[in-house]
């Protein structure tokens, strides 16, 4: 049931639950577990690997290209350098990692349940995952993938003198835990929902995660699709995209780009839920417009398989074709833009808290709303003509990705993380760190519009001496972002046994993930709540105050 | 070229017009920004925790808000998707009466010729206010010819041709750039467009070797290569006629590529497919130069027989 937030807490402040879902401490523990928070933490962990040496991959880019000739690595090794940066921070970070870390841990506690509607299957996904990565890892040890994360034919079947079948293996098995983990998050919330707790009453972040997870189900077959063919071609020569062989090079990239555009929307749906579950919180509001912020995350999730053919306007595909997709380009817009007015409709008459959660949550919207508007120049067909394979699109989709999903991941994660650990981070630390990487990311990314409308193109080693100030500028802003990145990741580390205990609702959230002790039991509750109100029942007119840690 | 700016030359006539939208889209964004973000600074600062501001009766939605802003999104989406299409529309469409130049990307070149038969590599030499079409293929991977001074770009694609044009409207030299990742060296894949004045752009084709026109070298191949030898009213082999076939209303370049390497594809009626495959026994740009001369005896009336 809920009852009022703030009276709980109160009562329960400051203890820190003995008996947790962490209270075994052995390996067999973690490697057998079927407890989906903690596999939600090895999911943590893995993705953080693949995170680390994809953003070393990326910082060996940004300083190679501080000169416009090259100086650091040969053409071959900066080519291995963007594909690894690619392949690795979607398929091994950003696709698995709001659904998987956050997704995994918080979502059975949000809907009331003691798990997920498969355990064992959601370990089994781990386990596919890592295997897809060892295989990634495999093909980056012995020497490298040079194709771009998109594996363009017939360079990838044909031309390409690298690791790509293993590569391609490495992200298909992966897509098998896509699949898997985006199947049980269905069944899970059609299954186990509290007594009470009808569709309408769901938290947004929850209606997120089911936008994504169909379309988990339904795009990332066709992705394994499309690699099995370019390894078919590759290794037995069949004719299928290389037009040598009597194929179609072009065929490739409908086939590619009908799961990449949905898989895009993978990456940024769950961040918009991760931002409503924010923005309601730290300004004690109910969110603005419910239905229609849930409804907007099914109509991205729908229209966002009809959108592919805007990646191919200049691919020689038919004018009309072209027209189509634009159009409906367009109107996949207009339910994210929906969100962002709602989200700031939901500030008015709040009484807003600036914890760094909120930091990170209005961070995104920031970078979100300019991510999403430049995706206007990219849908408008003349203008992509232009644009279309330059800087432009490298940032535009930067402030999706980054500015968007990673700040909501981070964001979500120092919410969740007093729920997670038990323990407060330093709050001074965090609001530091949020700010820098707010600051270092603009940096990073916003002149690469500049570059991109100047016509420098993306994947180019070698560049013209008049963009080098540029590069240098989104150097700087790189090393900036780094240190954001890297201020959190010492602090969580610090906090987890040092942190200020954090009691079970240190936000006073009305979320069900907080009726629960911190860190939880290992079956989340110790009786079934039952939820008799809708959701985000805040009030902005009593003032409370937040367990914040100090620093 | 080479000198610091912060917005590309307008060297053509369609980067007017794709500048215009640009704008327009820089200045519907900065409104968008301006309407989300300056009420979120004035929610922050006035509804900040603990400040006096009167928080009574908060709404959580309204439907002709929510419709009102829905409408007004997909409204402006409609006009901006218009004027996209309509632009995109004239670049994509070629205009008659161009110089015709063709243009062969490989692993990590431009090779380019003339109509008159001159060749250049990474360099293409074009008049200014003259309207010059690319036709454009690839003899290896997927490239793209991204002209950013002019506003176009076209993928290069092995096994089909595409179409390219433009119009410049100042003369200078501006940066060829391969667009599509072509492997190890795509950002050496690179060069220059030169726009003269009319008579320089004359010296410059006279300039150098006399070159044998694009017809006149495809009318070589056409005898050396046998194609004459059945493709001729008096030949003793069943074979079609191919004057006057350029006119006809179907995808000719296309349709003559695939002839050339694969004449089982598409077989005239009444025809036994004989012909043997040159698939691998001519070069793209061979390959272009046949289908040019076969389209200027296009213009001739089909002989009798």
């Amino acid at each position: 049931m809920i009852r009022d937030a703030t009276e709980i807490d109160i009562k329960t402040r400051g203890e820190f639950a003995r008996d947790n879902y962490l209270s075994e401490h052995t390996v067999r523990s973690w490697l057998l577990t079927t407890d989906h928070k903690r596999i939600g933490l090895l999911y943590l962990g893995t993705i953080l690997i693949f995170f680390l040496i994809a953003s070393v991959a990326a910082a060996l880019m940004r300083i190679e290209l501080l000169t416009p000739q090259p100086k650091l690595v040969t053409s071959e090794t900066y080519n291995k350098l963007f594909t690894i940066h690619g392949v690795l921070m979607v398929w091994f970070f950003l696709i698995p990692s709001i659904p998987t870390v956050l997704g995994n841990f918080v979502l059975p506690m949000m809907i009331g349940a003691r798990d997920v509607a498969f355990p064992r299957l959601n370990l089994m996904s781990w386990y596919i995952f890592v295997a897809g990565g060892a295989l990634a890892l495999w093909s980056l040890i012995h020497g490298g993938v040079d194709t771009g994360w998109t594996f363009y034919t017939p360079y990838s079947t044909t031309y390409a003198n690298s690791h790509v079948i293993s590569m391609a293996a490495g992200v298909f098995v992966a897509g098998f835990s896509t699949i898997v983990t985006g199947m049980n998050f269905m069944v899970t919330t059609h299954k186990m929902r509290a007594p009470g707790l009808t569709w309408f009453r769901l938290p947004l972040f929850v209606w997120s995660l089911y936008a994504t997870s169909l379309i988990m189900v339904l795009a990332t077959p066709v992705l394994a699709i499309t690699l099995a063919l370019i390894s078919v071609e590759r290794f037995w020569g069949v004719g299928i995209f290389d037009p040598k062989l009597g194929g179609d090079p072009v065929l490739f990239q409908h086939l590619f780009w009908f799961y990449s555009h949905p898989a895009v929307y993978i990456m940024i749906l769950p961040g918009m839920g991760v931002i409503s579950e924010l923005i309601t919180c730290f300004s004690r509001k109910r969110i603005f417009g419910y239905a229609w912020v849930g409804c907007a995350s099914m109509a991205i999730a729908i229209l966002g398989f009809l959108v592919w053919g805007h990646h191919m306007f200049v691919s020689s595909q038919s004018v009309y074709a072209g027209m189509i997709f634009s159009i409906l380009s367009f109107l996949v817009a207009v339910p994210s833009g929906i969100k962002v007015f709602n989200w700031t409709a939901t500030l008015r008459k709040g009484a807003i808290h600036f914890a760094t959660p909120m930091l990170y949550a209005l961070g995104f919207i920031g970078l979100f709303t300019i991510g999403g508007l430049t995706g206007l120049f990219l849908a408008a067909l003349a203008v992509d003509v232009h644009v279309h394979d330059t800087y432009f699109v490298i940032a535009h989709f930067h402030y999706i990705m980054v500015g968007g999903m990673v700040m909501a991941f981070m964001g979500g994660l120092h919410y969740w993380w007093p729920k997670i650990s038990g323990r407060l981070y330093p709050e001074f630390a965090g609001k530091l760190a949020a700010m820098i990487t707010f600051i270092g990311f603009n940096l990073t990314f916003f002149p690469q519009f500049i570059l991109g409308y100047l016509g420098q193109p993306r994947r180019y080693h070698v560049y013209p001496p008049e963009f080098q100030i540029f590069h240098v500028l989104s150097t700087a802003g790189a090393s900036i972002l780094g240190i954001g990145y890297l201020m959190p990741l010492i602090y969580f580390i610090w906090a987890w046994r040092h942190g200020r205990v954090a009691g079970p609702n240190p936000w006073r959230a009305t979320g069900l993930e907080w009726q629960t002790t911190s860190p939880p039991p290992k079956h989340n509750f110790k009786e079934t709540p039952i939820v008799t109100a809708p959701p985000y029942m805040y009030s902005a007119e009593k003032d409370v105050d937040l367990n914040l840690a100090s620093i | 070229m080479d000198q610091f700016r912060l917005f590309p030359p307008q060297a053509s006539t369609s980067s007017h017009e794709v500048d215009a939208l640009f704008f327009a889209l820089t200045l519907i964004s900065l409104f968008f920004m301006a309407v989300i973000f300056l009420p979120i600074i004035f929610f922050s600062v006035k509804y900040r925790r603990g400040s006096s501001a009167n928080r009574s009766n908060p709404t959580s939605g309204s439907f002709w808000v929510e419709s009102g802003w829905t409408l007004g999104a997909v409204i402006l989406s409609l006009g901006l998707f218009a004027w996209g299409a309509v632009v995109y529309f004239r670049i994509e469409r070629r205009p008659s009466n161009a110089i015709d130049v063709q243009v062969v990307g490989k692993q990590w070149m431009w090779k380019i010729q003339h109509a008159e038969g001159k060749r250049e590599i990474n360099e293409l030499h074009v008049p200014v206010n003259r309207t010059v079409a690319l036709t454009m293929t690839s003899q290896d991977v997927i490239h793209s010819f991204f002209v950013p001074a002019f506003r176009v770009k076209q993928d290069v694609i092995p096994g089909r041709y595409t179409g390219e044009w433009f119009k410049a409207t100042r003369t200078g030299e501006y940066h060829i750039f391969c667009a599509q990742y072509c492997g190890t060296q795509h950002s050496s894949m690179i060069g220059r467009v030169v726009v003269m004045e009319p008579r320089a752009y004359e010296e410059w084709l006279k300039s150098g070797e006399p070159t044998e026109s694009i017809v006149l070298a495809g009318q070589r191949l056409f005898h050396d290569r046998g194609c004459s030898g059945c493709h001729a009213p008096n030949s003793q082999f069943h074979a079609p006629l191919l004057q006057g076939l350029y006119r006809k209303p179907v995808p000719l370049s296309e349709y003559l590529r695939d002839s050339i390497l694969q004449p089982g594809k598409q077989i005239s009626a009444g025809y036994q497919n004989i012909m043997p495959s040159f698939a691998g026994h001519l070069s793209e740009e061979e390959i272009m130069e046949l289908i040019a001369y076969l389209k200027a005896i296009g213009n001739q009336p089909p002989p009798s027989p």
